[in-house]
C-alpha cells in the first residue's frame, strides 16, 4: 500500500518534471543565497577572531599613550622594572609590491603573553632567526607574496595571521618604521603579580584601554554583517516563495490522487508521512546542491567583501574561502526548515482533507479572495509596525522597520493588485479586455507569491540603488570639499618635513600643516587635527551646522569643530563643550560631515594642538598650488628630496582611490541585488509555468467561443507585463521608503552619519525596463507553449472529468 | 678533574630557551638546543686566574652563563623551606648590540618551596633595553624586571663585590627578599676555576660562593614569614658545554651541619652514567673527588607532573666516612617553566646531618 | 446548404498507435433544420462535431459551413467563424470561470460585435436565469450552467448550433427541461442544430438523425 502511495506521489513528478524542476530550483537558489551570505559572514568573523587572537587585540587590556600615537620605550622598561607584566607592540604602515598596503606589527616574543603568538612563532621561524637582523617576518600566504622582497628578511607563511598584517620583531620593525625607541602600545598580561605599585605612578603618560573599548572594530563590522544577513534572509524568503508555489501547486494538482488513495484505504497519517518524506528528500537533495552553489557565490563575492570591510572599516579579511562543516549543517537545516514552512499549508490541507470531494470543487477560488483580504490586513499591521519602529532609536529598531515594511508591503500587494484590477475593469470597454482583467484578478492568488517576490526584489533594488547613488553623489561632492589641497606631502622625520616646507613655500600658494594626535573623545577612540587659519578651510570645509563666526573662534584657539559621527555619538551641537584628552574643554563651533571615517574627530587650531600636545607628529603638509602645476611640482619635490613612493600624494589620485574604495564597498550589495532580482524572475517563471497547465479550464471556453490560441498567448504575455508594471508601480514608493530608512536610520545607527537622499528617475526607468523584460522572458515560454498547444488538450477540458 | 657535572645542568635550561620558542626544538640526542655543536664564533674557556669584579659580570662572547642562588631556610617555628633565584644569559651570537638588536637573551627563574607548597615563576627578557642585565661595578647588580640580586653598596676595601647581597623576586602568589652575607671565601671549581667537562675536552669557567648566611622574609598566601638560613651562589660560563647522548642528571648541593659543603652529581646516559663530587671544608678548601668515589642510590620515587622521580636518595662516600639519606622536603617541587625540571630543598640524615638543594632534570 | 461534410477522415494518436476515428463521413444540413448525431461511446461523434466547429482539423475531406470551406481558413478565420456563425454547447465546463452569469451570457455576442441587450435579457428570461445574472459559474448547478451555455450560444444569433451531449451531465428531469428550452428556442429563431447524443430517445425529438459507426455516417 505504501509502495503504491510512493508510486502515485512519484508518478506526479514524472508527469510534471517542470514542476519538480521549479521546486528544486527554488530550494537550490534560496539555500545558495542564504549559505553564500552566511559563508561570507562566517569567514569574515573567523578572520577577525584569528587576527584578534594573534595580536591579543580584543582579549587583553592595553596601555596607550595619552597623546599622540607613540609611547617612549623607556615606559616599557620602567613598568617591567616595577614588576608589571607588559609586552611591547609597535605598529605602522609599510608598502608591499604593487603599492599594496602592509600593516607592520612588531612584537617581542619573550614578553608576549602566552598563547597564540608563541604558536605563530613555532610555526614560522626560530626565535633566533626572528629577532636577529635582518629578521624573519610572518604573514598569511597572500600577504607574504605581496611583502616578498619589500622587507629586509624572508617572509614565512603562517596560516591564520590577519590579511595585510606582517608580524616581525619589535626592534626590526622599529628600525623599518624609523621609530627607534618608540612603541605603539603595551599589552597588559591578564594575570599580574600581587603587590605591584600603581602603574600610573610609574608611567603617567599612558592610559589604559580595556578590552571592551578595543572591540570597536567588531562593533562596526557587526552592522555590515547584519546588513549582509538581512540580504541573505531576504533572498531566502524570495526563494521560499518559489518553493511554496511549486509545492502548493503539486499538492493542488494531486488532490484527486490523494483522495482516491484515501478512498482505497491508505490511512491519512501514512499519506501525510509520505508527503512529508517526499518533501524532506527534496529539501535534502536541493539543499545540498544549494550549499555547493552558495559556496561558489560566496567565493565569487568574497574578494569584494574583503575589500568592503577593508575600505569601510579598516578590517582586513582574507579574500579566500574554506568550505566549513557548519555551512553544510546550516544550509541543509535552512533548506529543510524552509521547505516545511513553504509546504506547511499544503501538508495541513492534506491532513484535514476529507475523503470525499467537497461539494463545490472550485470553492478555493472564492476562499482565495478572503485570504487576500486577511493577508492585506496582516500586511497593514506590518506597515504600522514599521512606522512605529522608525520612530525608535538604534540599529535593531531600524532593521525591524526595514523588515516590517518589506514584509508588510509584500502581504498587502495582492489586495492592492486586486483593487487596481477592479478599478481598471470599471474603466475598460470591450468583452475581451473585461474578461482579461477579471481573469487576471481571479488568477492573482496563484501568482501572488511570485509577485511578492518580485516586489521585494524590485523594492530592494530601488532602495539600495537609491542609497548607493545618493552616497556616491554626496561623497563625491564631499571629497571635492575635503580634499581641497592639490598636494599632500609627508616627511620621513620632522627635520625633513621642515626642509620640505621650506622648499615648497616659494613654489606654492600655501603650505598648510596637517598635524594630528589620537586620543579618546567622549570616551571613544578619536583623533584631533590641528589646522591653520586659511581660506582653503573657510571656503571648502563641509560644515553641517556651525556658530556664526566658527572659523574665527577656531583660529583663535577657543573653539573646535567635530565630525558628524562624534556629534551624534556624544550628542554634541554647536555651542556645547567637549573635553579633549588632557582636560582642556573647548566649545564646539561647528559640525562637519566626515563620511567613511569610523572614529570621532575634532579640529582645533594648529597652535592650540601644539600647546596641548607638544609631542605630536609634525611631518605632513597640504600644499595649495595651481591644479595643472601639481604633478610637475610633485615630481620635482620627490626628485629634490629623493622621497619614497607615498610621501607625495596628488589630490586627484587620492580622490580616485577613495571613490574606488566606495565603489567596491557597495559592489557586494549590488551583486546581491542582482541575484535577488534574478531569483524573483525565476519565481515568476516558475509560477507561470506551473499555472499554465491549471489555466486550461479558464482558457478553453474562451478559445471555443472564437479567440485564437495565438491571441490568448498574446494576452498571457500582456498579463505578465501588466502585473509586472503594477508591481513596479508599488515597488517604487516602497523602494524609496526603504532608501529613506537606510539613509536616515540604518546609516545613522550603524555608521554615525546621515546622507541626503537624492532621486534617480533614470535608474528607475532602467530597472522598470529590466523588470518588464524579466516578466516578458518569464511569460514568453508558457505563452509560446499555449500558442502551439494541440486543440485536443483544450478540447479535453470539455470531455474529461478533471 | 671536574668539580661540576660534565653537562652543566643549568646551561641546558638556559640554552634550550632558544629551541623551545623556535621551530622544532632539536632532539635530545643532538644535545639540547644544539649546544652539542661547535662553538661557532664564540670564545672558548681557557685556564687562568679570575679577574674580579669584572668576572662577576657578563661574558658576552660566551654562549651561556648564569648567576644561580639557592637558599635553605627556616621560619620562626623552625619549619624548613627553600628558595632559588637564577638569572641565565644565552647568546644567539657573540658580542652585544644596541637596543633590541643585541643578540643576548635573559631568563629568570624563581622558586619557593615549603613542606606543603611549591611556587615557581619565570621571566624572559631581551638584552639592550635595560629590562634585564648584570653590572659588576660600581656595586654588583643582576636583574630581570623587578627581580634583583644586588649589592647594597660598593664593596669595602679588600672585600669582594659579592660579599654582601640582597636578593628579591616576586611571582603570581609569592615573593621573597633576603640579605646575604658571606662567611667564607669564593671557591674556584675545577683546576683553578677551569672546569673540564668531558673526555673530549669541553670545559667551562666556574666559581662558587657557598658560604652565605641568609636572613629576610618570604611572602606566602597566608602572609609574610621571617626566615633565616644558608645560601649558595654558583657562577659559570661556557660556550660548548654539552656532550651528546646524555638524558639528564641528578645534582646535590649540601650544607652539612659541621660547616662542610658537599657538591655531588650523577649524569644519566643510559649506561653506567658519570658521577663526581667536591668536598669543601668549612675553611673554604676544596677537594675534587674522582669519578666513582661517590655512590648514589635512589631509594623511593614519587609521581611528579606525570613523571616518576626519585625523591629519596642514599649517598655513600667511604673515603670521608659519609653514608647519608637525602630526603626531599616537598616531593612536588616541580618548576613548570619553559624547560621543566625538579628543584627543591632536602634534609640530610645518617652519618652526617644537614640541609641542601637537589636538582633533577631530564625525567620524561 | 448550411452545412456540408464530405468524406471526412480523422485519426487520433493513442498509446497503441493511431486509431482511425472517421473514415469518410459525410452529411448535410439545411438552414433551420435539426439533426441528431448518434453512435456508440467512442465512435467519433464528438470528434466530428469539433471538426465542424473548426476546433480541430481533419486529415482529409471537406467541411463547408455557410458557404465557407473550413479547409481554406486559418486559425483566425475559423475563430471568426465560431464567433459569428456558430453557437457551441458542450457537455460541461462551458462557462468562463472569471465572468459572472450576465457576462458569460453576453460574452460571445460581444466578441462577435452584435451584442443586443434586449435579446440577451429576453433569453435570460426565457431560460429562467433572471435571478442568477450576478452569480459566478461555480455557484450554479449543472442544469443552470447548461442553460447559461445555451443562452450564450443563442445570444450571438448564430446560424448553426453545435451541441455535444448538452444534457449528458444532468439527471433525467433537468436534462429534459434543458432540452425543451433549447429545442424551443432553436425552432423560434430558425437556427439550425447539430446535436451529438448517445440517446436514441433524445435523438427522436429532432427532425433528422444520422448514425456514426465504423467511422462512417448512415442516415436512419
Amino acid at each position: 500500500m505504501l509502495r503504491a502511495g510512493v508510486a502515485v506521489l512519484a508518478g506526479h513528478w514524472r508527469r510534471h518534471p517542470l514542476q519538480l524542476a521549479m521546486a528544486v530550483v527554488g530550494l537550490v537558489l534560496a539555500t545558495a543565497l542564504w549559505t553564500g551570505v552566511q559563508a561570507i559572514n562566517v569567514e569574515a568573523r573567523a578572520s577577525y577572531a584569528r587576527a584578534a587572537a594573534l595580536l591579543d587585540q580584543d582579549r587583553l587590556a592595553r596601555l596607550l599613550p595619552r597623546a599622540g600615537d607613540r609611547l617612549d620605550e623607556a615606559d616599557f622598561v620602567r613598568l617591567r622594572r616595577a614588576g608589571w607584566l607588559v609586552a611591547p607592540v609597535i605598529e605602522g604602515a609599510g608598502e608591499g609590491a604593487d603599492g599594496r598596503r602592509l600593516h607592520l606589527v612588531g612584537i617581542d616574543p619573550l614578553t608576549a603573553p602566552p598563547g597564540a603568538l608563541t604558536l605563530a612563532l613555532a610555526e614560522g621561524a626560530t626565535l633566533a632567526a626572528f629577532i636577529t637582523p635582518p629578521g624573519r617576518f610572518l604573514a598569511d600566504a597572500a600577504t607574504a607574496a605581496a611583502a616578498a622582497g619589500q622587507l629586509p628578511g624572508p617572509v614565512e607563511v603562517v596560516a591564520g595571521i590577519a590579511p595585510g598584517v606582517v608580524i616581525g620583531d619589535v626592534g626590526i620593525v622599529q628600525n623599518l618604521l624609523g621609530a627607534e625607541g618608540e612603541l605603539s602600545r603595551l599589552i597588559l598580561w591578564p594575570d599580574q603579580p600581587a603587590g605591584l605599585p600603581d602603574w600610573q605612578e610609574v608611567a603617567p603618560d599612558l592610559r589604559r584601554e580595556s578590552p571592551a573599548a578595543a572591540g570597536d572594530l567588531s562593533r562596526l563590522t557587526a552592522s555590515f554583517h547584519l546588513n549582509l544577513t538581512a540580504f541573505g534572509f531576504l533572498a531566502f524568503v524570495v526563494g521560499l516563495f518559489i518553493v511554496h508555489a511549486a509545492v502548493g501547486l503539486a499538492f493542488e494538482a494531486r488532490r484527486t490522487g490523494f483522495r482516491i488513495m484515501r478512498a482505497l484505504g491508505l490511512p491519512l497519517a501514512a499519506l501525510v508521512a509520505l508527503a512529508a518524506g517526499e518533501l524532506l528528500l527534496l529539501a535534502l537533495l536541493a539543499g545540498a546542491a544549494g550549499v555547493a552553489l552558495g559556496y561558489l557565490v560566496a567565493g565569487a563575492l568574497m574578494p569584494d567583501v574583503a575589500a568592503t570591510l577593508a575600505g569601510l572599516y579598516g578590517a582586513e579579511v582574507a579574500g579566500g574561502l574554506a568550505l566549513r562543516a557548519e555551512w553544510w549543517a546550516g544550509g541543509l537545516a535552512m533548506a529543510v526548515a524552509g521547505t516545511l514552512v513553504a509546504a506547511a499549508a499544503g501538508l495541513l490541507g492534506l491532513a484535514r482533507m476529507p475523503a470525499l470531494p467537497a461539494a463545490r470543487p472550485r470553492a478555493w477560488a472564492r476562499a482565495s479572495g478572503r485570504r487576500i483580504g486577511a493577508q492585506a490586513a496582516a500586511g497593514a499591521a506590518g506597515v504600522v509596525l514599521a512606522l512605529t519602529a522608525t520612530a525608535l532609536p538604534g540599529l535593531s529598531a531600524a532593521f525591524v522597520a526595514v523588515a516590517a515594511l518589506l514584509l508588510g508591503a509584500a502581504l498587502v500587494l495582492p489586495g492592492m493588485l486586486a483593487a487596481a484590477l477592479a478599478l481598471l475593469a470599471g474603466v475598460v470597454r470591450g468583452p475581451v479586455a473585461g474578461w482579461f482583467l477579471a481573469d487576471t484578478r481571479q488568477g492573482l492568488s496563484g501568482l501572488s507569491l511570485a509577485l511578492m517576490a518580485l516586489l521585494l526584489a524590485l523594492a530592494a533594488n530601488i532602495g539600495v540603488g537609491t542609497m548607493v547613488a545618493s552616497f556616491r553623489l554626496t561623497f563625491t561632492a564631499w571629497l571635492d570639499q575635503r580634499l581641497a589641497s592639490e598636494l599632500y606631502v609627508t616627511g620621513r622625520d620632522e627635520a625633513e618635513a621642515e626642509a620640505l616646507r621650506a622648499w615648497l613655500a616659494p613654489r606654492a600658494a600655501a603650505v598648510l600643516p596637517i598635524w594630528s594626535v589620537e586620543g579618546p573623545l567622549a570616551g571613544q577612540p578619536g583623533e584631533i587635527y590641528g589646522v591653520v587659519d586659511h581660506s582653503t578651510y573657510r571656503r571648502n570645509w563641509p560644515l553641517l551646522a556651525a556658530l556664526p563666526d566658527a572659523w574665527n573662534r577656531v583660529a583663535a584657539g577657543e573653539a573646535l569643530l567635530v565630525n558628524e559621527q562624534l556629534a551624534r555619538r556624544a550628542g554634541l551641537a554647536p555651542g556645547d563643550r567637549l573635553e579633549l584628552p588632557g582636560g582642556a574643554r573647548l566649545e564646539v563651533a561647528g559640525v562637519y560631515s566626515d563620511y567613511g571615517n569610523p572614529v570621532g574627530q575634532a579640529i582645533v587650531a594648529a597652535a592650540r594642538l601644539s600647546s596641548l600636545y607638544p609631542r605630536h607628529e609634525r611631518r605632513r603638509w597640504a600644499v595649495r598650488v595651481a591644479a595643472a602645476d601639481a604633478p610637475a611640482l610633485a615630481r620635482a619635490l620627490a626628485r629634490a628630496f629623493d622621497l619614497p613612493a607615498g610621501a607625495v600624494v596628488l589630490q586627484a589620485e587620492v580622490k580616485a582611490a577613495s571613490l574606488a574604495i566606495f565603489e567596491r564597498t557597495f559592489a557586494v550589495t549590488a551583486a546581491l541585488n542582482l541575484f535577488t532580482l534574478g531569483v524573483a524572475a525565476v519565481a515568476l517563471f516558475a509560477s507561470l509555468v506551473t499555472l499554465a497547465g491549471l489555466r486550461l479550464p479558464q482558457l478553453a471556453p474562451v478559445w471555443a467561443l472564437g479567440l485564437t490560441r495565438a491571441r490568448l498567448a498574446r494576452l498571457e504575455l500582456a498579463r505578465a507585463l501588466m502585473l509586472a508594471a503594477l508591481v513596479l508601480a508599488a515597488a517604487l514608493p516602497l523602494g524609496l521608503g526603504l532608501a529613506w530608512l537606510l539613509l536616515a536610520r540604518v546609516n545613522v545607527a550603524a555608521f554615525g552619519w546621515r546622507l541626503p537622499m537624492h532621486l534617480f528617475p533614470a535608474d528607475w526607468a532602467r530597472l522598470g525596463l529590466l523588470a518588464l523584460l524579466a516578466a516578458a522572458i518569464a511569460a514568453a515560454g508558457p505563452a509560446r507553449r499555449l500558442a502551439r498547444r494541440p486543440p485536443a488538450d483544450l478540447l479535453a477540458v470539455f470531455a474529461h472529468e478533471r | 678533574m671536574s668539580a661540576r657535572p660534565p653537562v652543566p645542568r643549568r646551561a641546558v635550561l638556559a640554552a634550550a630557551l632558544a629551541g623551545a620558542l623556535g621551530a622544532a626544538a632539536p632532539a635530545a640526542g643532538q644535545g639540547f638546543a644544539g649546544l652539542g655543536g661547535p662553538a661557532g664564533g664564540f670564545s672558548l674557556p681557557a685556564p687562568g686566574p679570575f679577574a674580579f669584579p669584572a668576572d662577576h659580570g657578563p661574558h658576552w662572547d660566551f654562549r651561556v652563563e648564569w648567576w644561580y642562588l639557592t637558599a635553605v631556610l627556616a621560619g620562626p617555628d623552625g619549619a624548613g623551606l627553600g628558595l632559588q633565584w637564577t638569572l641565565f644569559r644565552t647568546a644567539l651570537a657573540p658580542g652585544r648590540g644596541a637596543g633590541w638588536i643585541s643578540p643576548q637573551l635573559w631568563m629568570g627563574h624563581a622558586g619557593l618551596t615549603t613542606a606543603g607548597r611549591h611556587f615557581g615563576a619565570e621571566r624572559l627578557a631581551r638584552d639592550g633595553t635595560g629590562q634585564a642585565g648584570v653590572e659588576p661595578t660600581p656595586a654588583f647588580r643582576a636583574w630581570i624586571d623587578d627581580w634583583e640580586l644586588a649589592a647594597p653598596a660598593p664593596p669595602a676595601p679588600g672585600g669582594d663585590a659579592l660579599d654582601r647581597l640582597a636578593v628579591a623576586a616576586r611571582g603570581q602568589d609569592f615573593a621573597f627578599r633576603l640579605r646575604l652575607e658571606a662567611t667564607g671565601p669564593i671557591v674556584a671549581e675545577g683546576e683553578g676555576g677551569y672546569s673540564v667537562k668531558s673526555a673530549t675536552g669541553q670545559a667551562s669557567r666556574y666559581y662558587s660562593q657557598p658560604f652565605y648566611r641568609a636572613e629576610g622574609w618570604v611572602d606566602l598566601p597566608a602572609g609574610r614569614v621571617a626566615v633565616a638560613g644558608l645560601a649558595w651562589l654558583d657562577r659559570e660560563w661556557s660556550s660548548q658545554p654539552l656532550a651528546p647522548g646524555q638524558a639528564g642528571w641528578d645534582w646535590f648541593g649540601l650544607h652539612l651541619d659541621d660547616g662542610t659543603k658537599l657538591m655531588a652529581f650523577r649524569l644519566r646516559d643510559g649506561g653506567a652514567g658519570y658521577g663526581g663530587a667536591t668536598w669543601i671544608d668549612p675553611g673554604g678548601t676544596s677537594e675534587p673527588l674522582p669519578p666513582g668515589a661517590l655512590r648514589l642510590t635512589a631509594l623511593a620515587t614519587e609521581t611528579v607532573a606525570g613523571r616518576s622521580l626519585p625523591v629519596r636518595w642514599r649517598l655513600e662516600l667511604p673515603a670521608r666516612g659519609l653514608d647519608v639519606t637525602v630526603t626531599a622536603l616537598n616531593p612536588q617541587a616541580w618548576m613548570a617553566t619553559l624547560i621543566p625540571y625538579w628543584e627543591g630543598p632536602v634534609a640530610v640524615a645518617g652519618s652526617h646531618s644537614g640541609r641542601g638543594y637537589l636538582e633533577m632534570t631530564g625525567y620524561e | 446548404m448550411l452545412l456540408a461534410v464530405e468524406d471526412l477522415a480523422k485519426s487520433h494518436a493513442t498509446g497503441e498507435g493511431r486509431v482511425e476515428v472517421l473514415r469518410g463521413a459525410s452529411l448535410a444540413l439545411d438552414a433551420g433544420q435539426s439533426l441528431a448525431l448518434t453512435g456508440e461511446s467512442g465512435s467519433g461523434k464528438s470528434t466530428l462535431l469539433h471538426l465542424v466547429a473548426g476546433l480541430d482539423r481533419p486529415d482529409s475531406g471537406r467541411i463547408r459551413v455557410a458557404g465557407q470551406d473550413l479547409g481554406g481558413l486559418d486559425d483566425a478565420g475559423r475563430a471568426r467563424l465560431r464567433r459569428e456563425t456558430l453557437g457551441l454547447v458542450f457537455q460541461q465546463f462551458n462557462l468562463i470561470p472569471a465572468l459572472d452569469v450576465a457576462a458569460n451570457l453576453a460574452f460571445q455576442a460581444r466578441i462577435a460585435g452584435r451584442h443586443d441587450p434586449a435579446w440577451c435579457a429576453a433569453l435570460a428570461r426565457r431560460l429562467g436565469l433572471d435571478a442568477l445574472l450576478h452569480r459566478w459559474p461555480e455557484e450554479l448547478s449543472g442544469g443552470q450552467q447548461q442553460r447559461v451555455a445555451i443562452g450564450r450560444a443563442l445570444a450571438a444569433r448564430p446560424r448553426l448550433i453545435l451541441a455535444d451531449e448538452p444534457t449528458g451531465s444532468l439527471d433525467e428531469v433537468a436534462g429534459e427541461a434543458v432540452l425543451d428550452l433549447m429545442l424551443g428556442l432553436v425552432a423560434e429563431t430558425g437556427t439550425a442544430l447539430l446535436m451529438v447524443t448517445h440517446s436514441l430517445r433524445l435523438a427522436g425529438r429532432l427532425a433528422g438523425r444520422v448514425h456514426l459507426a465504423g467511422g462512417r455516417l448512415a442516415p436512419c
